[in-house]
């Protein structure tokens, strides 16, 4: 069974006709190209296919294609404005918050959705947001310190 | 040949000596040319960029989501592989009907036993074998135009199977009359693997105090975010793989012998990879698949492994039993140490080295050397068992050896009334007592010292357990033995373009580790310009020269020196040519910061770009090779941890609340990204330590934890603030002055939080991991 979506990704209108049982993550991914999204687990444990879903962090493994129908979308491929990068991918950069580079999209996506409701959180309030996220490499230090120089500013 | 600072000493090229080079504890006698020139080390006050912090330099495509990953990889036409797996943890395959799932519209080609060339695997085993030795083994594999059609299709296979008895207890796969794991008995060739030097009973009868423990040690998946897998295209006869890989060279060397093709007509890519620890070393089954696939339909072929795939089929961190006893003098010296352990294979012995060597012999290492001790005897066990069959994950063998070592060194301190780190010093090692060498360096005293500082050291309780509170803190340490001193071949070339920018060109593959950055760097401070102006390439065989895997922390040791003599090689053509257009003697020249400058007066200096604009299309090309080991000398890193931790003791639950870790990796070249190894080490071996845990099933073979709730990984809430350091100096080892950091980090974390927990609580915990159950079950409450 095919449906037709209207939906906006990266401030980008899309009308796209999806299958039923295909996930949000597998229209960015396949339909669309946008690769950024990762896929870690598809059991919504690890994270790494957070997307923005109406400002909210959500794993797109687990939202169906349907269920975005007229919403706003933000992956990763959407916060940097030409080369200008979103302070949150600079932070992370520059704290060295990135090794392998898989959780990351997720990671700065989960943060922004926390910074843009609450552009002050606690060291805490960071920690608690992010813990969906799950980061084998880099041991979360440097992830923290760049969520909280942004934080900060 | 050692590294002479007194200057240049020019070989000829083509002279080719033997050394020795170690890989996660495999030794091996090799012959390699000697390069060039032997380069003195560098001078240290006049270090641009090498030591600095600098920013990942493909930290902008990872923030991006422009990073491709194998896993993104999309070529036109491109079918999709599934594999049918093994329900049965030992099984024969007694019947294969595919009709079924051929005729379901979208399925372009099925693979199996029947239709497969029969490529050989582990042991004497095939790709698709009939004799199916654990739950996941490969059984049929499928290529359909998407994933779900694929998946269906596995459905629509019909296998029947002889289910034959089976063993998942290494204890129990090691008793007379357990269920064969394979023919030949359950013990890999049939004996322990000894090594013995001195005497160890008498020893015993001259120990004061003898300290007697049991130890075990879990199954610890690798879990890296990206899943091991795939996608392969042939061109007429020339077929390329994307691999999610640690080694590029060795997935090239792998598959054209799996398919019985030349190594040069086999390209193998990986830009990006999301981590691999050790199970990403070589081709898996699953790149023979895809290939096999592939070339069946006449279309790419992407074959990923999907998470419970990753669990079972990948390796894993072999779980072990450890009996040890040690004897000590009243002065703190180790006069014996024993060793007698049980490792699980799983079904095979791991693919990862050629026989003669056992990865579950690592374990007994550390206790070889990590100490100073006249007499040693270690008795290593390895069974057959039926689960899948282990492999490499970040140290290993060390990880699980020190966990039990250091506990045993921490009791006999605490009965003999030493403080544990005078204990350690008493039996300081300065050489290598297997190999009867001397070390090239060894700062470890330095890290003891360093790391006692930082954590506050005399903070920590005098008398284990004797506070009583609900809320109990300790401090613990625990210190370390690695490789990680690389060695040849390896190598790089520089290309030097007209406008004063370089490629750089190497092997090697960048797992997450940082060494992309780590190389460009290397070859900004020889070349003299900045990392800006220097563009990498690795991770593709078909562009680059061979260098090794990246695997025993040895990336940078290895390869390092290579791109370094290719700066070197290509900054003497240049300055050649500067001295030709300038009138002047190469020798008098130097290059810093894109500048060329006379030595005798750096004011008179002319922009780089000047010189190789006039160079056209001329080519200056540097050629680097890795040179040998100092012959005679042992190279390791070591290093020590200490942790603070604080104990529940209502709920058994602990909290790591900060860890110092003080390695001696030789020459830090990017701040940074150390720094990022040791934070990453660190998390892995607090999740060892604390809850990370496969287990089976032993009635059935199954896992019970093959997904990412039911294994627990560390999360952002439970890490500890982590204080990393090192040893300062550099390592006369290789022309950088470097060693691995990769893997030592992780070692020493699980015994220093158990440490730090006995002298929390006074209790000793010696099975991994150590969740709340057992720490309240040590309390007896």
């Amino acid at each position: 069974m095919t449906h037709q979506i209207e939906l906006i990704i990266n401030g980008e209108h899309y009308e796209l006709m999806v299958k039923a049982n295909k996930t949000l993550l597998e229209l960015l991914r396949e339909d669309l190209d946008l690769t950024g999204t990762k896929m870690g687990c598809g059991t919504g444990d690890c994270g790494a296919c957070t997307v923005l879903l109406d400002n909210r962090p959500v794993n797109a493994c687990l939202v169906l294609a349907v269920e975005a129908r007229g919403k706003e979308i933000v992956t990763i491929e959407g916060l940097a404005q030409g080369e200008t990068l979103h302070p949150l991918q600079q932070a992370f950069i520059d704290h060295g918050a990135v090794q392998c580079g898989f959780c990351t999209p997720g990671m700065i996506l989960t943060a922004k959705a926390l910074l843009d409701n609450n552009p002050n959180p606690t060291e805490p309030m960071i920690r608690r947001a992010i813990a969906g996220n799950i980061c084998r490499c880099t041991g979360y230090t440097k992830i923290v310190k760049a969520i909280m120089a942004v934080a900060s500013r | 040949m050692l590294p002479n600072a007194s200057g240049k000493v020019v070989v000829t090229v083509g002279r080719r000596v033997k050394t020795r080079v170690e890989e996660e504890g495999k030794i091996e006698e090799i012959n390699v040319e000697l390069p060039h020139e032997d380069l003195p080390p560098w001078e240290e006050k006049n270090l641009v960029w090498v030591g600095k912090g600098i920013p990942r330099v493909d930290g902008f495509e990872k923030c991006t989501g422009k990073a491709k990953y194998t896993y993104d990889i999309h070529l036109p036409g491109m079918l999709y592989g599934k594999i049918l797996r093994c329900p049965h943890p030992h099984a024969r395959l007694i019947r294969l009907d595919t009709s079924k799932a051929q005729r379901l519209s979208g399925v372009k080609a099925i693979l199996s036993q029947e239709n497969a060339p029969p490529i050989p695997w582990y042991n004497d085993s095939f790709l698709f074998d009939r004799t199916l030795r654990c739950v996941g083994e490969e059984v049929a594999a499928v290529a359909a135009v998407d994933e779900y059609i694929a998946r269906d299709a596995l459905d629509m296979i019909e296998a029947e199977y002889e289910s034959l008895p089976f063993v998942v207890d290494p204890e129990e796969a090691l008793r007379p009359g357990a269920p064969p794991v394979r023919p030949g008995g359950n013990l890999l060739d049939g004996k322990p693997i000894i090594y013995s030097r001195g005497e160890i009973e008498q020893g015993f009868d001259e120990a004061d105090l003898i300290i007697e423990e049991n130890f075990s040690t879990q199954v610890q998946a690798h879990a890296c975010m990206e899943t091991h897998g795939s996608v392969v295209n042939w061109e007429g006869d020339h077929l390329t793989i994307w691999e999610s890989t640690q080694g590029v060279s060795d997935v090239r060397e792998g598959m054209a012998k799996a398919l019985g093709i030349p190594i040069s007509k086999v390209r193998v890519i990986k830009d990006f990879m999301g981590g691999g620890f050790g199970s990403k070393t070589r081709e898996g089954k699953y790149t023979v698949i895809a290939a096999l696939l592939a070339k069946m339909t006449g279309r790419p072929v992407k074959l990923m492994l999907d998470r419970k795939e990753e669990f079972y089929a990948t390796g894993h961190r072999p779980s072990s039993l450890q009996y040890v006893k040690a004897g000590v003098k009243k002065d703190g010296s180790l006069t014996a140490i024993y060793l007698r352990s049980i490792g699980a294979c799983g079904a095979y012995e791991t693919p990862l080295f050629p026989s003669k060597f056992s990865m579950i012999d690592a374990l007994a290492r550390p206790y070889r050397e990590l100490y100073h001790c006249p007499n040693v005897k270690t008795e290593v066990y390895p069974v057959y068992n039926n689960i899948p069959v282990h492999t490499a994950q970040r140290a290993p063998g060390h990880v699980e050896g020190t966990f039990a070592l250091e506990q045993v060194m921490d009791q006999a301190a605490h009965q003999l009334g030493m403080d544990p780190i005078a204990l350690r010093m008493k039996n300081y090692a300065l050489k290598d007592q297997v190999e009867d060498f001397p070390y090239t360096r060894k700062a470890l005293d330095q890290c003891y010292q360093k790391g006692a500082e930082k954590i506050q050291w005399e903070k920590r309780n005098k008398k284990p357990g004797e506070k009583k509170a609900l809320i109990c803190e300790g401090i613990g340490m625990a210190g370390q033995i690695w490789g990680g001193g690389g060695g040849p071949p390896a190598y790089a070339i520089i290309k030097i373009n007209q406008d004063g920018t370089a490629n750089l060109l190497t092997g090697t593959q960048d797992i997450g580790t940082g060494s992309k950055t780590v190389f460009v760097q290397i070859a900004s401070e020889e070349l003299g310009i900045s990392p800006k102006d220097i563009t990498i390439t690795l991770g593709d065989t078909e562009t680059t020269p061979y260098a090794p895997r990246s695997s025993g922390s040895r990336t940078v040791p290895s390869v390092g020196p290579a791109v370094r003599s290719a700066a070197a090689d290509a900054k003497r053509q240049l300055l050649d040519l500067a001295g030709s257009i300038l009138d002047s003697k190469a020798e008098d020249l130097a290059i810093r910061e894109g500048q060329i400058y006379l030595k005798n007066n750096p004011t008179r200096k002319i922009p780089l770009k000047e010189i190789t604009q006039k160079m056209g299309n001329n080519m200056i090309m540097g050629v680097g090779s890795r040179g040998p080991n100092p012959p005679q000398a042992a190279i390791n890193v070591f290093g020590a941890q200490f942790a603070h931790v604080a104990v529940n003791t209502a709920t058994g639950e602990v909290r790591v609340l900060k860890v110092v870790s003080i390695h001696d990796a030789g020459r830090v070249i990017n701040s940074m990204t150390l720094n990022n190894q040791i934070e990453g080490g660190i998390v892995q071996g607090m999740g060892y330590g604390l809850m990370e845990e496969v287990i089976w099933d032993k009635g059935t073979g199954i896992m019970l934890t093959p997904n990412l709730h039911a294994y627990k990984l560390p999360t952002m809430l439970d890490i500890p603030e982590v204080v990393p350091g090192v040893a300062e100096g550099s390592d006369p080892a290789n022309n950088i002055g470097a060693k691995g950091i990769g893997e030592p980090p992780k070692i020493p974390t699980a015994p220093a939080i158990a440490n730090a927990i006995y002298n929390a609580i006074g209790v000793r915990l010696k099975e991994l991991p150590i969740t709340p159950d057992k720490v309240l079950r040590a309390l007896k409450i």
